[in-house]
């Protein structure tokens, strides 16, 4: 009886261990292939690895958001608030953004500042998509920019570049993984329906992420700094928007 | 009771374990659901057809619902989706179980017989007129139970799923073809929103029926798998 007893401790507290080990290499592994969101803490952080981590690995790196014929452009393209009410933006804003510059800094071999003229002279993509916004309105509109891979490359990313964080002249700073990141479709975008970006749309420059909700396409860039962490960064979220409520990744 | 009767506790059993299991994780994933996804719809209550739509274009329908901007549309999203992961791995093992089992064929496809237009006539009027069902028929369900458990479990849960994924943006940037083939992001966002209309009609009628039929030996039926019913005999 007493040989029974030790046994069966012998084998549940083994196979608690083989369970306990199994579930933190899973997580290793998992984290290692970029497949644990940052905001996968709290009660809802399970459905939320899920979704990224079912969709990182079911998905292309590469797939291509639908891009539409020009005819489908909305006439109605809301705008939710408006630019950045702060002395730096209304600076910027009155000299035609000649002052700005985008400082690319962090994990890359080249740290630089691009003004809008540089930017505007780099090989540029236009496209015409579809942008959803959390809130469920949307609309279709055509944007010119320079692919962030271009300026990315540019400034030479170092390999343990994990997480592109961009930091705006509002709050709303926020962060790609690197498949987002070098995605053809993910523009620093300076035109708007063939005109300049008009200022409570983002300029002189904003991101445009294809394949996620609108809130991840954010305003008024001003630095983009490349890491391996997001966790010295605000929260360690990765993005302002969980600090408020809204998921990171916005793929959905 | 009576000198020279015996009383037996008669028990079937009703539901096995697979199904109670995966009937009451989708009851709890369904209220999650349908709780986050009227707080994602209350961000902006107004359904379009097509592919875009916003305030100042035209709608389909405007709900008679206020427009509530207070971030609840941010932890409804984040719930729906766990709930979502729930509902969708249960669905997936109850589908899988109703597949091998023959608890779709045996259960729920409807007899020959059943479908004939006397029989079909019977059970509509016997509902129409409020008729509760003997206790033979609780043992199996009629002809409609059938059919309404057939439409939620084939029809209404994968177009709600189907529509779901053709609003992701990431989704369909892998297959267009489920956004396109609804007309668009928007089309599928109002067809989401009918189709939840036709669960919750469901749920609604569902409920009724269960409290009709006799809530407390359903219920227990559905938890511990078995009724029990005491028979006098004489």
């Amino acid at each position: 009886m007493k040989d029974r007893l030790t046994r069966r401790k012998w084998i549940t507290t083994g196979l608690a261990a083989a369970g306990a080990s199994g579930l933190v290499a899973a997580a290793r592994l998992a984290d290692r292939y970029g497949l644990i969101p940052p905001d996968h803490g709290g009660i809802y952080g399970a459905g939320e690895t899920l979704t990224y981590a079912t969709q990182r690995l079911l998905m292309s790196y590469h797939s291509l958001a639908r891009e539409f014929d020009r005819s489908r452009i909305s006439k109605v393209i809301p705008v939710n608030g408006p630019p950045p009410e702060n002395e730096t933006y209304e600076l910027f804003r009155e000299h035609d953004f000649e002052d700005w510059r985008l400082v690319v800094d962090g994990l890359v071999a080249r740290p630089s500042a691009f003004s809008l003229a540089e930017l505007k002279a780099f090989p540029s993509r236009t496209q015409i998509t579809h942008q959803a916004c959390e809130e469920g309105w949307s609309f279709i509109a055509e944007w010119t920019g320079v692919p962030l891979s271009y300026v990315l490359n540019l400034a030479g990313v170092r390999p343990q570049a994990r997480y592109v964080v961009f930091l705006p002249l509002d709050p709303f700073w926020d962060s790609l993984d690197m498949p987002d990141a070098w995605h053809p479709q993910t523009l620093l975008a300076y035109a708007m329906n063939g005109e300049d970006l008009p200022a409570p749309h983002g300029a002189p420059v904003r991101l445009r992420v294809a394949r996620q909700l609108g809130y991840k396409s954010i305003k008024y860039l001003a630095r983009i700094t490349v890491t391996d962490t997001l966790k010295n960064i605000g929260k360690g979220w990765g993005s302002y928007s969980p600090e408020i409520g809204y998921s990171w990744y916005a793929g959905i | 009771m009576r000198a020279g009767s015996v009383q037996a506790v008669v028990r079937e059993a009703r539901h096995c374990a697979v199904v109670r299991i995966t009937h009451w994780l989708t009851t709890v994933s369904f209220g999650g659901l349908l709780v986050s996804g009227f707080a994602i719809l209350l961000a902006h209550p107004r359904l379009y057809w097509g592919e875009t739509g916003a305030v100042g274009t035209d709608s389909i329908i405007d709900l008679p619902l206020p427009f509530v901007l207070t971030g609840q549309s941010g932890w409804g999203r984040y719930l729906h989706f766990l709930s979502a992961w729930v509902c969708v791995l249960t669905g997936l093992v109850y589908a899988l179980y109703g597949l091998s089992s023959q608890h779709f064929r045996n259960d729920l496809l409807p007899a020959r017989a059943d479908l004939s237009w006397t029989c079909l006539s019977r059970v509509v009027s016997n509902h129409l007129h409020l008729k509760l069902a003997t206790a033979e028929a609780f043992a199996s369900y009629n002809v409609l139970q059938r059919f309404t458990y057939l439409m939620v479990v084939f029809v209404l849960f994968p177009l709600m799923i189907w529509t779901g994924l053709a609003m992701s943006p990431a989704i369909t940037s892998v297959f267009p073809v489920l956004v396109n083939l609804l007309g668009g992001q928007q089309s599928a966002r109002t067809i989401h929103f009918v189709v939840a209309g036709f669960l919750v009609l469901f749920l609604v009628v569902h409920v009724s029926m269960v409290c009709a039929g006799g809530f407390r030996s359903r219920v227990r039926a559905m938890i511990t798998g078995y009724t029990t019913s005491i028979k006098v005999r004489a």
